[in-house]
């Protein structure tokens, strides 16, 4: 049963959820607009829809309380409808103040969904009439400039152009004030006036109006589509398309009238001037209006109009008449975690079920019974793995959701820094979970704002140093297996090696014997270590308390690894390598003592014998040699300091872990097959043990500890001290 | 008899809103359209005791549905209230001239649209529950 409140957060959850989607594509537009600003192309289309996306997202905040959200928004379509009626020119300061209005909506909006309950909202009877509280007015007021007060209306000893055109007043009357703005403005400027009749069946008229934009589009404007009642039967319906173009009818005819079968006549333009600007019509609430029928259309028949296939005109009248255009749902991402939890409890059943059937199949008097079993579990299993797909399929969101919001960064931080840069974007559709990709936009911001601030160069030292006077920042986004790798690559001053060792001896992070000793790799892995900055000044945008060690224990929280390439004078690159999902692993499993470990299989490279004769001690660690390399070794009865007799005779395994660049091997007594797990966060007591990312049940009460490999490589190839961690009385 | 609402608007926290304020009323049928074209291909075929138009929309407008219903028969006498933001009177009168009944302006309370709807079918003359 839902309580009024319940309903009173799904409204607010609904308001949130639009008012996302308006402001994330809204973000879209204006990075679209930035770009034909400077190529001094602008689409009126564009500036309407973002017109439009405003004032949409101004009335509900309206309709529901958000007093400080209306107000910006409130701000910024004055300015926007000041530009779509061409009353202000889009300039760079202009699109700042959009930008920054972007960003005041971001914030509100992450407010609300974080403090929930004290917000701004007021009633609106109480709401007070001057901006309280936190008032972000002074960034987002445009200043007056920009707005130049609105005109009463036309001149009136102009001509208003629409009285001269040969156009119905009740084709007037229907349109907004800003279809009519357009309409008057191709007159002015001496565009042609078509009215196109198509004919569209009531099934298919999303796609055929698509079609339709979709051609009219390269050689002019469509102002607004009429619908007409008249020659329309209950399965079509006749509009009468308005559209300015510069092409010719004959081209527009061949263009638009492909078959033949649609009717474009134009419109002209009168001289004499009688024609009164048609007025609303007054009062009364039963205007008929006559729709436009243009000569050119012959009479009610079917006769030379647009059918559409006879396939989609055979559905019946309740097939089609509530079928929604929107076929997307929104889902709570806390409903597909309880969705996957299910999963993940199924396999477990699944797991036991199979362990079943196997002891089954040691009675040869079941023998038989336990093959079905064994089949049917198959089967089962088949289909649990498609749900669980199915479900992680829908948990994943493109990439470019924080791309776009990336771009808007990029943007600032180089007008701040009086840079120049140009951002390049690949693989934006690339998609990981939702978890994934909210976590990643503070790691990702950080390493841009680095970038530009201390990577590109300014547009003067670059053309001294032969480089193209605007750098780029290139974000590269695809898919590897089970894992999505994002690329970060600038082509500014890069780091220099050397600087990185002195810095690193400075910090007290390393002695000068072991900064000698440092590869180049381990040179640049300096940046990753807290307390390390090599920016000889600390400025604002760097000076924020994160540093890259943040970063890097961000991504390694998402079961992630970045590593970074850098070379003076060309540029550096970080690479970001995630797993898909969070939701559900692939692991290891692998027994210590009398302990069960799972280790992600994303984390494991391979498992080999642990070969005695190979092990060596370099520097007080054990190393293994492994086909000519060395590789760090970690035993795990060391490192929670499991109680057992060594026993050297006995054959033990070792299970290699990479990730990056780096291998670590963990010295484990078995190795116990792979499995599905869903990782359960772990108890209070042991959510403080390092080396564990969780627990995961594994259906036969027992309860096994998930290894948190990334971190272990981390820390053991960091560490030159004890890194005993003890389990205390945890028990198996 | 239940009373049969049809809300046309393309911000779907508007439509969730005026369903939302208008199902507290108990037996009430929302129908719910994105668009004027949807609008279009569900009009001819259904009738409503009310239709609740957004002006501001893309490609069809408000107006122009406003408009068509007044052009289909069974809509001759529909009661039509249209929403629209406060500093949009041009397009409210509009509304009125091409035969909508009401109009409301943005913001408004649950209260108005439902006091509203109720008055607009008490007008048509079949004010029936």
């Amino acid at each position: 049963m839902t309580t009024e409140g319940d309903k009173r957060d799904a409204l607010r959850d609904e308001f949130l959820a639009e008012a996302q989607e308006i402001v994330e594509s809204l973000s879209r537009d204006l990075l679209v607009l930035d770009q034909s600003q400077k190529e001094s192309s602008i689409d009126p289309d564009l500036v309407n829809e973002v017109f439009r996306a405003v004032h949409t997202l101004k009335g509900v905040a309206g309709m529901f309380g958000y007093a400080e959200l209306g107000r910006i928004a409130h701000q910024l379509e004055d300015l926007l409808d000041a530009l779509r009626l061409g009353r202000v020119e889009l300039t760079q300061e202009v699109l700042d103040v959009l930008f920054e209005g972007v960003e005041d909506f971001q914030r509100l909006l992450s407010e609300e969904r974080t403090d929930g309950g004290k917000d701004e909202r007021v009633s609106r009877s109480s709401r007070p009439q001057t901006s309280a509280g936190k008032s972000v007015a002074p960034s987002i007021a445009p200043p007056p400039a920009y707005l130049p007060p609105k005109p009463a209306s036309a001149k009136p000893q102009e001509v208003d152009p629409l009285s001269q055109l040969d156009l119905d007043a009740n084709v007037l009357a229907v349109l907004t004030e800003y279809e009519e703005h357009r309409l008057r403005t191709n007159v002015q400027q001496g565009v042609g006036l078509y009215r196109l009749r198509v004919r569209f069946s009531l099934a298919s008229i999303d796609a055929s109006l698509e079609e339709l934009k979709a051609r009219a589009k390269p050689v002019g404007e469509i102002i607004t589509y009429l619908p007409s009642m008249e020659g329309g039967d209950g399965d079509h319906i006749d509009l009468d398309v308005l559209l300015a173009s510069r092409a010719n009818a004959g081209d527009l005819r061949d263009l638009l009238v492909a078959g033949g079968d649609a009717i474009l006549s134009e419109i002209t333009i009168r001289r004499d001037l009688k024609t009164p600007v048609p007025a609303p019509m007054p009062g009364g609430g039963t205007a008929e209006v006559q729709f436009p029928r243009p000569s050119a259309v012959p009479s009610e028949t079917d006769a030379g109009v647009p059918r559409a296939p006879a396939e989609l005109r055979d559905l019946s009248a309740d097939q089609l008449s509530l079928r929604s255009v929107a076929s997307t749902v929104r889902v709570d991402i806390r409903k597909l975690d309880h969705l996957m939890n299910i999963v993940g409890e199924l396999a477990i059943v699944r797991s036991a079920v199979g362990r079943v059937t196997e002891r089954i199949r040691g009675r040869p008097e079941l023998r038989q019974l336990a093959i079905d079993l064994h089949r049917v579990n198959r089967g089962f299993e088949r289909h649990l793995a498609e749900l669980q797909d199915g479900i992680l399929d829908v948990r994943m969101v493109p990439l470019g959701h924080v791309f776009d919001k990336l771009a808007r960064v990029v943007r600032q931080v180089a007008r701040e820094h009086g840079k120049e840069v140009r951002l390049s974007v690949t693989g934006a559709e690339t998609e990981v979970d939702k978890l994934i990709v909210e976590e990643l936009s503070d790691p990702l911001m950080h390493i841009i704002r680095n970038a530009i601030d201390h990577g590109i160069e300014t547009p003067e030292v670059r053309t001294d140093a032969g480089k193209r006077r605007t750098g780029t920042l290139a974000l590269n986004a695809y898919q590897k297996g089970n894992h999505v790798v994002i690329e970060v690559e600038d082509d500014g001053r890069g780091m220099d090696e050397k600087r990185l060792r002195e810095t690193a001896i400075q910090r007290g992070i390393a002695t000068s014997e072991s900064a000698r000793e440092m590869s180049r790799d381990e040179a640049y892995n300096l940046i990753f270590l807290p307390g390390f900055s090599t920016s000889a000044s600390v400025t604002d945008i760097s000076g924020r308390g994160v540093g890259m060690d943040v970063v890097k224990t961000n991504i390694a929280r998402l079961g992630g690894v970045i590593d970074v390439q850098t070379e003076v004078g060309v540029g550096t690159k970080f690479t970001i390598t995630l797993p898909v999902t969070l939701a559900i692993i692939n692991a290891l499993l692998v027994r210590v003592h009398d302990r069960q470990f799972a280790i992600p299989i994303a984390a494991v490279q391979e498992a080999i014998v642990l070969e005695k004769r190979h092990l060596r001690t370099v520097e007080g660690r054990e190393v293994l040699s492994l086909r000519g390399s060395t590789l760090p070794l970690c035993r795990l009865t060391e490192l929670f300091q499991l109680q057992r007799p060594i026993d050297d005779t006995v054959r033990q395994f070792v299970v290699v872990s990479s990730l990056g660049s780096r291998r670590l091997g963990f010295v484990v007594d078995s190795l116990e097959g792979q499995q599905d797990i869903v990782i359960k966060s772990l108890g209070r007591s042991l959510s403080q043990v390092r080396g564990l990312s969780g627990a995961t049940d594994l259906g036969d009460q027992r309860v096994c500890l998930v290894l948190d490999a990334p971190g272990l490589l981390e820390e053991v190839l960091s560490a030159t001290t004890d890194l005993g961690i003890g389990l205390g009385g945890y028990a198996s | 008899m239940s009373l049969r609402v049809l809300i046309v608007d393309d911000s779907s926290a508007m439509r969730a809103f005026v369903r939302a304020a208008l199902e507290v009323d108990g037996a009430v049928d929302v129908v719910e359209s994105v668009s004027g074209f949807e609008a279009l291909r569900i009009l001819p075929r259904e009738s409503f005791d009310v239709v609740i138009v957004d002006v501001n929309m893309p490609d069809i407008n408000g107006l122009e549905l406003v408009a068509f219903l007044r052009k289909t028969p069974q809509h001759r006498t529909t009661p039509v209230i249209i929403i629209s933001t406060e500093a949009s009177s041009r397009d409210q009168e509009r509304g009125i001239a091409l035969g909508a009944n009401a109009f409301l302006s943005k913001p408004f309370e649950p209260e108005e649209l439902r006091a509203l709807v109720a008055r607009t079918r008490e007008a048509r003359g079949d004010g029936r529950t």
